[in-house]
């Protein structure tokens, strides 16, 4: 938050050093070492079962590793619930499978964590969701409930949801992969907006277009490793590993 | 090649109302095939049967009032129901002080019914139960309100079954809560002490919980430590309920997608929080068919009471059959108390049915 003032730049916003996870024996991430700069945004891909929601879920510990260290914001990850809740209450995060609160009604998925965790006052907390819900698009939903709403509309109130609790970064796992065609581009739409106000966003995806118009670095995975990671111009144009360019012929056919 | 017939629409077709559905009339329903009519014919005949002997005992050679003499030989004897209706509700209370349990039963009558519709739902409401539960204690007893004390092994009746329900119920809810989640925790020795206590509880027939709570209670317990019967019985229903309801709350728990908990942590909820707001609305919502179904057997498990010498709405009935006045007219004491209860589980059922539908309504998956 603060700037160093010997080198006049911005602390990173994460820093994620010499992670390893386990699973049983499986070694679902090995020796993971990525920094995040405040505002940056990152597209990360790579095949299935190769890592990627396990890392960035392991950033607002949703999965716990057994090795390495994970810093947002200049607070460490540990297993002390404060620095957990802290860092959560900063990271919001975005599920493929949306992850609305079925009983409650759009407008009260978005009060319910500012007035709890942030002891919003309730008329604070309402008019804040409505301005969310209108940067998304659809302020005329919020007295509905999800199961009424369509999936792009569901998934654009859970990234309003996110963002009602003010927070410095964004975690998208396959924001769209659980979405119809023609529903992709309207979260993409909101997506993009968030980037060029300049959120720092990571996001697991295979949308090589959002990737190339908005990424500043495109990271791929393979096998519980990042294997390549350059800017998407390079990244598409002038891919290195053998394994990116598997990949890459495969998802761009 | 395949012959392709091309096809290009000149203009569209009409939009019309759907048809009217065709509603299956009557005699279709009863005489519809060679089953239903069979079924309408044989049911027909018991009917023609029983209808005018029960009609005859019930009505035309039923006593309406008068005294025990004049029920011999006669048919339902309803001036017993009229003369005994207080011992059967309030067994073997004072009489003379009968206007307190009275009192009690139409204040849970009122709260209950306050207590229906969503918008009442408040902390207020809460309160309002406590304090009828504790004034009910009060008022039965007496003592501490300054009125003729009347010790809990004489109180009987309605008020025991609703007192012993309404107790077992709510102490019970929270508990069946913590055992669900204790069997469903990561910490072993947890699991183990819910899983424990529901496997034993759910193992024993409830009449030897009584039996239990009633024996071997007071002999466990140091000297001076003394609990009334009322206190034994409401120990094991409580249990009972508690197990059960567990039980009931896990499948709910269970039900529920991982990604919920998952997004209420992800924006910087609590433990307590997530379960208080997203976890358990949902799996008590999910559950709310076989929840009822436990809240109507404990209401009719009271009935079992009396076993520790407690007098609940069933035996209170009983014990005012044994007047040698009179004849012993079962059947019309047992429609009077099986009319009661009745009233308070169809009661039960009917609300959680339109519970069930209301929450619903916003809510599709
Ligand atoms: N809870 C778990 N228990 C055991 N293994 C797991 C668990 N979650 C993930 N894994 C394994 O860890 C590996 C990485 O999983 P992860 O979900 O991170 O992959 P992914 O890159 O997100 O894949 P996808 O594109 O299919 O979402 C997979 O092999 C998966 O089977
Ligand atoms: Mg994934």
């Amino acid at each position: 938050m603060t700037t160093s003032p010997l080198t006049g730049e911005e602390p990173p916003a994460i820093v994620i050093d010499g992670l390893n996870k386990w699973y049983g024996d499986y070694h679902a991430l090995r020796n993971v070492e990525l920094s995040v700069k405040r505002g940056e945004r990152i597209v990360i891909c790579g095949p299935s079962g190769s890592g990627k929601s396990t890392l960035i879920r392991c950033i607002n510990a949703l999965e716990t590793h057994q090795e390495g260290a994970i810093t947002v914001n200049g607070t460490q990850l540990s297993s002390n619930f404060k620095a957990i809740d802290e860092i959560r209450r900063d990271v919001g995060m975005v599920f493929q499978g949306f992850n609305l609160f079925p009983h409650l009604t759009i407008l009260e998925n978005c009060m319910l964590a500012p007035m709890r965790v942030r002891r919003q006052p309730l008329a604070e907390a309402e008019e804040r969701a409505r301005h969310f819900l209108a940067r998304v698009r659809i302020p005329e939903q919020a007295d509905k409930y999800p199961g009424q709403l369509s999936g792009g509309q569901q998934q654009r109130v859970a990234i309003a949801r996110a963002l009602c609790m003010s927070p410095s970064v964004m975690l998208f796992d396959e924001p769209t992969s659980a979405l119809d065609a023609e529903m992709v581009k309207e979260v993409l739409d909101i997506m993009v907006d968030l980037a060029e106000e300049g959120m720092t966003m990571l996001c697991v995806t295979h949308e090589m277009g959002f990737a190339r118009q908005v990424a500043d670095r495109v990271i791929f995975m393979d096998a519980g490793q990042i294997v390549e990671m350059n800017t998407p111009a390079e990244f598409f144009g002038n891919p290195r590993h053998e394994r990116t360019r598997t990949f890459l012929a495969q998802v761009l056919h | 090649m395949m012959p392709v017939e091309a096809f290009l629409r000149q203009d569209a077709e009409a939009v019309r109302p759907a048809p009217a559905l065709v509603k299956r009339g009557w005699r279709k329903l009863l005489f519809g095939d060679v089953a239903s009519s069979l079924l309408t014919v044989l049911i027909s005949l018991c009917a023609l049967w029983a209808v005018p002997r029960v009609l005859d005992w019930a009505v035309f050679d039923a006593v309406w009032r008068g005294n025990g003499q004049a029920c011999f030989d006669a048919g339902a004897c309803w001036a017993f129901l009229g003369a005994k209706w207080p011992l059967i509700l309030f067994g073997i209370y004072p009489p003379d002080q009968q206007w307190r349990p009275i009192v009690v039963v139409l204040a849970f009558l009122a709260i209950t019914l306050w207590s229906l519709p969503e918008r009442n739902w408040t902390r207020a409401t809460a309160t309002g139960w406590l304090v009828v539960i504790v004034s009910s204690l009060l008022l039965m007893g007496g003592d501490t309100l300054g009125l003729q004390p009347v010790p809990t092994g004489d109180w009987g009746g309605l008020p025991i079954t609703i007192l012993l329900t309404v107790l077992s119920l709510t102490i019970g809810f929270p508990f069946g809560i913590l055992l669900a989640l204790g069997r469903r925790s990561e910490d072993r020795m947890m699991r183990w002490l819910s899983v424990g206590f529901i496997e034993i509880v759910r193992g024993l027939p409830l009449l030897t919980m009584l039996f239990i709570a009633a024996i071997l209670l007071p002999l466990m317990l140091p000297d001076g430590v003394t609990f009334d019967n009322l206190s034994r019985a409401l120990v094991a229903l409580t249990f009972y309920s508690a197990a059960y309801l567990a039980e009931v709350i896990r499948g709910g728990l269970q039900s529920l997608p991982k990604g919920q908990e998952e997004a209420a942590r992800a924006l910087g909820l609590g433990r307590l929080a997530t379960l208080r707001f997203i976890i358990l609305p949902q799996a008590i919502h999910a559950v709310i068919p076989p929840l009822t179904n436990t809240v109507v057997v404990v209401v009719k498990n009271t009935s079992l009471v009396l076993v520790v010498g407690l007098f609940d709405l069933l035996s209170a009935g009983r014990s005012a059959l044994t007047d040698p006045d009179w004849p012993s007219p079962y059947i019309e004491t047992y429609i009077l108390v099986g009319f009661v209860y009745f009233v308070i589980c169809f009661g039960i059922s009917r609300y959680s049915l339109w519970l069930e539908h209301k929450l619903s309504a916003g809510v599709q998956r």
